[in-house]
């Protein structure tokens, strides 16, 4: 191969993370600052609940409180939960599929760095002032410039934007990464359900995600420069604003909550050592509840008044995603019958998540019902809903996969026995938290009430479930505190840690050298790790002989690229505002610092496109050098 | 199954007792409630069901096929079998369709329309930061906080905002309706057969006074509600205290608010010695089996209008410079403007 001499270009320390398209290393740059975040988003939930442990409390005036609540929604679905789902997937999916990394390295980073900095100008909020108060919905007129005149819901439509674009980037990057890149013999019907899950996920994100752009640009016009799209006197609509966020918000539930299927069905099928039941069912199953997702937006606005067909139809269209997720959950059972079941902590949460998740499901079709969801709607019974499918469903989900991947990641595996003590500190603070406020709810409490009278029959319920809250909040710090501990032990974890590994990531180190597979692996069946091991294999069949492997270049230019927008988003947030001094003053007014930030950002789009990079070669003598087992 | 039904009946008898009678869902006081509560109940047994169909198979299987220790075989790797994924797809498309049928027989009969309908109590309910305005079209009465209605008599109602979006919500007597602005108002309806003060929330994030948002809903005999119109489309009481301080009653008060039957700024003010609450969320009394509380009653109207932004924030009425005298003479006359229909209501 005549590769023309690319220099090799290696940073170190903080420039390596700036600058990695290493596919893994971004895998956790997202698992850092999703963690960042939902530690911002958890704090903000224990203040929420302190505030709520008696009637009539004033710990956090109402102002303050509708903040916590905007910011504590926004920041889990966001920049909470999001991120740590990209980081799964990024750490994970390339290695199933036997790829060396995804299909666009820069774009992964790019992708990376518009998320944090969109969630980083969101939360700045919290610093100069004036925090986004109208709800994770922000439902119009409420939101607008005449309800809520400071910057707040300014800092959520930026914020959220910027964030949004990394979020596209990296759902599309997914999408190209599982249609092209995988090892030769992985047809589509032998993937593991990670990636199916991912990949269905992906899609979502590439169909929803631009129905949130539109609306945030929108209510970005309308706020910043007088739009009146949403502004009654003037033609607009306030229900468009509800059925642009719901096409949206509603698939994003299944953005969420798909990965955790996915990460359920490895966990589940390999702790009981046996095939995942049903796998074309569930694939099928998965692809429907995709579809499905994009149907049923409306059953968010029933009590809005969109009249009784409407109500009707959406109510049916909402039942029927029951379906296919019955599906799963019969499945995972049937996988565990029959078979041999390790109670790992990961296995332990996935198991875990099954009755949980039941539990959020079935309320979920209660909630479908239009006539009794005029009860239901926004009371605690949608909030003990929520949870039940987000925390445990969704968390549950993502606990288990760090568990079962954390030796994959970072070559250590984290403690088994303080894992095991966190589930049941976590598990048991979730069901007191949340399993009241069904009754909260259903008993006449509203959601987003900063406070409530005494003598409702609120008291007891809400004291347990503030207690329930408290343990979830002990049961991250012991999460935090094994990662401590863990990494503080050698890195010694063994390509197939569990033994039972079934999938590809288990057949390379832990953790795995940069081109991940020295020869591309041949696959021959579903779980094709596991069929070798059958076969009495030790090592994947190569679908490749030993050879130079090309690798893309790292770049500091996506981080620049984002920084250029969160300069931009700063400058046209404070545009109109009067400021003290002149200088400043004269650089916001005139649009001269968000032009700066767009500069920046369409400066460094520029040279990406003309610096001729190829990348470099890892060349055959150097990859028998290390000695790499592959 | 059969052992499971009184089970089922059980839970819902369980259910029934749950919360107040004037709060609760789950304590319906009407039929509109009372067909919601129906519909939650037959999607509770089937949802409990289900629960306890996978439940019992997860804690079986779990239980059952745990690893021992030492154990290292390799258990049979089944592929699935279409006969369960049958079984379990058609078995919740059941259940769902027979969910499903009642759903759509009250989705469109609680989207009937009576505001046609001669035989009902017509009431126009606006919203605002932060309290509801009811007002009677066809009596030409209109009021604040406290939506009067006779039982036994359709209430159709009709929804809108003043401002920001609101939803009306009397848990025990009717599922909750967004109040919309201009071009999506909506109508609801719901009836009561006991007399009773419900109690009502706004259930839209509208504010930091959200919370701060209830009414009530006071269910009354039709001859005490045909007494309450006729007083209160008569003259309002006319001030009490010094002819000054009424001046400034007046002019600091009535520029907003009202004791006649006109539109305004604030909650309108006749008979608000016969209310349940000051300001939707000082209670007067704990329930309605209690007596009006003159001295609560009193203690909170001092309160209010001592510092409203403290006890609402956001709302829209200031703190009023007034003298000691002044504020004591207009509480006064406040607090003793009672209805004497709702007398016997009210235990006054």
């Amino acid at each position: 191969m005549a590769h023309t001499a690319h220099t090799v270009k290696r940073y170190r320390g903080l420039m390596d993370w700036l600058t990695t398209v290493d596919h893994k290393k971004i895998g956790v740059l997202y698992l850092i600052a999703g963690a960042l975040f939902f530690g911002i988003g958890g704090i903000e939930a224990i203040l929420i609940r302190i505030q709520l442990i008696k009637p009539m409390n004033d710990f956090v005036d109402p102002q303050t409180f509708n903040e916590l609540i905007t910011m504590h929604g926004t920041t889990m679905i966001f920049l909470g939960v999001m991120p740590i789902i990209f980081a799964l997937m990024n750490a994970i999916v390339p290695l199933q599929i036997g790829a060396r990394d995804v299909a666009f390295p820069f774009l992964n980073s790019l992708g990376f760095w518009t998320f944090f900095f969109g969630g980083l100008l969101l939360n700045l909020s919290w610093l100069i002032g004036g925090v986004p108060d109208a709800g994770w919905t922000s439902y119009v007129p409420l939101s607008s410039t005449e309800y809520s005149p400071h910057h707040g819901v300014d800092f959520y439509t930026l914020g959220l934007q910027i964030s949004g674009i990394g979020t596209l980037i990296g759902g599309i990057n997914f999408l190209a990464t599982i249609i092209n890149m995988r090892a030769p013999g992985m047809s589509f019907m032998r993937m593991p359900m990670f990636t199916w899950a991912s990949f269905i996920t992906s899609a979502l994100i590439l169909f929803a995600f631009p129905a949130v752009t539109v609306g945030l640009v929108l209510l970005t016009f309308d706020r910043l420069f007088g739009g009146n799209f949403f502004y009654i006197p003037n033609g607009g609509s306030i229900v468009l604003w509800q059925h642009i966020f719901w096409i949206f918000g509603h698939p994003e539930v299944y953005i969420l909550i798909l990965p955790a299927f996915g990460i359920i069905s490895d966990v589940i099928s390999t702790f009981s050592r046996k095939r995942l039941f049903g796998y074309s069912s569930m694939v099928f199953a998965t692809v429907l509840i995709g579809f499905l997702g994009f149907m049923v937006w409306a059953h968010h606005m029933f009590t809005v008044g969109l009249g009784p067909v409407a109500n009707a139809l959406f109510s049916i269209a909402t039942m029927l995603i029951a379906v296919p997720t019955g599906i799963k959950i019969f499945n995972w059972l049937f996988t565990m019958w029959g078979g041999s079941i390790k109670f790992t902590a990961a296995n332990l949460y996935a198991v875990g998540f099954i009755p949980t998740f039941v539990m959020g499901g079935v309320t979920g079709v209660m909630l479908a019902s239009a006539p009794a969801d005029f009860q239901f709607h926004d009371t605690y019974f949608v909030v003990a809903h929520f949870h039940y499918v987000i925390v445990g469903g969704l968390v549950l989900g993502l606990f288990s996969g760090l568990h079962y991947w954390w030796p994959k990641m970072f070559g250590r595996v984290l403690a088994e026995g303080l894992g095991k003590a966190t589930f049941w500190m976590f598990y048991i603070g979730f069901q007191l938290t949340f399993f009241v406020q069904h009754f909260l709810g259903l008993t006449g409490m509203p959601r987003r009430v900063v406070t409530y009278l005494p003598n409702q029959g609120f008291d007891t319920m809400n004291l347990i479930s503030t207690v329930g809250a408290i343990m979830m909040g002990i049961g991250v710090l012991m999460f935090l505190y094994n990662i401590v501990i863990t990494s503080r032990k050698p890195a010694n974890a063994s390509n197939d840690p569990w033994e039972d590994g079934r999938t590809l990531e288990w057949t390379i180190p832990s953790p795995p050298p940069e081109y991940n597979f020295k020869q591309t692996p041949l696959v021959r069946g579903y779980d094709a790790w596991w069929k070798e091991k059958m076969d009495g294999n030790t090592e994947m069949k190569p679908a490749e002989p030993i050879g130079s492997i090309h690798m893309p270049s790292p770049s500091i230019l996506p981080f620049f690229m984002s920084i250029g927008l969160f300069i931009a988003g700063l400058g046209f947030m404070f545009a109109k505002d009067e400021f003290g001094s002149g200088i400043v003053g004269f650089l916001f007014n005139n649009y001269i610092i968000s032009g700066l930030g767009l500069l920046i950002t369409f400066g460094c789009m520029f040279l990406r496109s003309v610096i001729d990079d190829h990348g470099y070669h890892i060349e055959k003598e150097e990859l028998e050098d290390k000695g790499v087992k592959a | 199954m059969k052992r499971l039904l009184p089970l089922f009946a059980g839970l819902v008898l369980l259910l029934s007792a749950c919360g107040r009678a004037d709060l609760s869902a789950l304590n319906p006081q009407g039929p509109v409630a009372e067909k919601q509560f129906g519909l939650m109940q037959l999607s509770i047994i089937i949802m409990t069901l289900v629960v306890i169909v996978v439940f019992a198979i997860c804690f079986y299987v779990v239980v059952r096929y745990r690893r021992k220790p030492g154990q290292n075989d390799i258990p049979k790797q089944v592929e699935g079998s279409h006969k369960l994924e049958i079984i379990w797809t058609v078995i919740p498309i059941i259940l769902l369709i027979i969910l499903a049928v009642p759903t759509l027989k009250y989705v469109f009969a609680f989207a009937e329309d009576y505001s046609k309908d001669k035989e009902a109590v017509k009431v126009n309910v606006t919203s605002h930061q932060y309290w509801w305005e009811f007002e009677y079209p066809e009596l030409g009465v209109r009021t604040a906080q406290d939506l009067v209605i006779p039982v036994g008599k359709k209430i159709a109602i009709n929804l809108k905002t003043q401002d920001v979006l609101h939803s009306f919500w009397v848990p025990a007597l009717a599922g909750k309706m967004d109040t919309n602005p201009e071009g999506n108002k909506n109508k609801m309806f719901f009836e009561t057969a006991k007399e009773n003060v419900y109690r009502g929330k706004c259930a839209e994030l509208c504010g930091p006074s959200h919370a701060f948002m209830d009414f009530k809903v006071k269910a009354v005999s039709e001859a005490t509600f045909t007494a309450w119109v006729s007083e209160m489309k008569a003259e309002p009481k006319p001030f009490v205290g010094d002819a000054a301080v009424g001046e400034k009653f007046k002019t600091s008060c009535l520029s907003c608010h009202a004791v006649e039957n006109a539109g305004s700024l604030g909650p309108n003010l006749k008979g608000i010695g016969a209310r349940e609450s000051v300001g939707g969320i000082l209670l007067n009394r704990d329930n309605a089996d209690e007596a009006i509380d003159q001295g609560k009653l009193e203690k909170n109207l001092h309160d209010w209008i001592a510092d409203p932004d403290k006890l609402k924030p956001g709302n829209k009425m200031h703190k009023i410079p007034l003298t000691d005298t002044e504020l004591d003479q207009i509480v006064d006359y406040l607090a003793n403007y009672k209805l004497d229909s709702l007398k016997t209501v009210n235990k006054q």
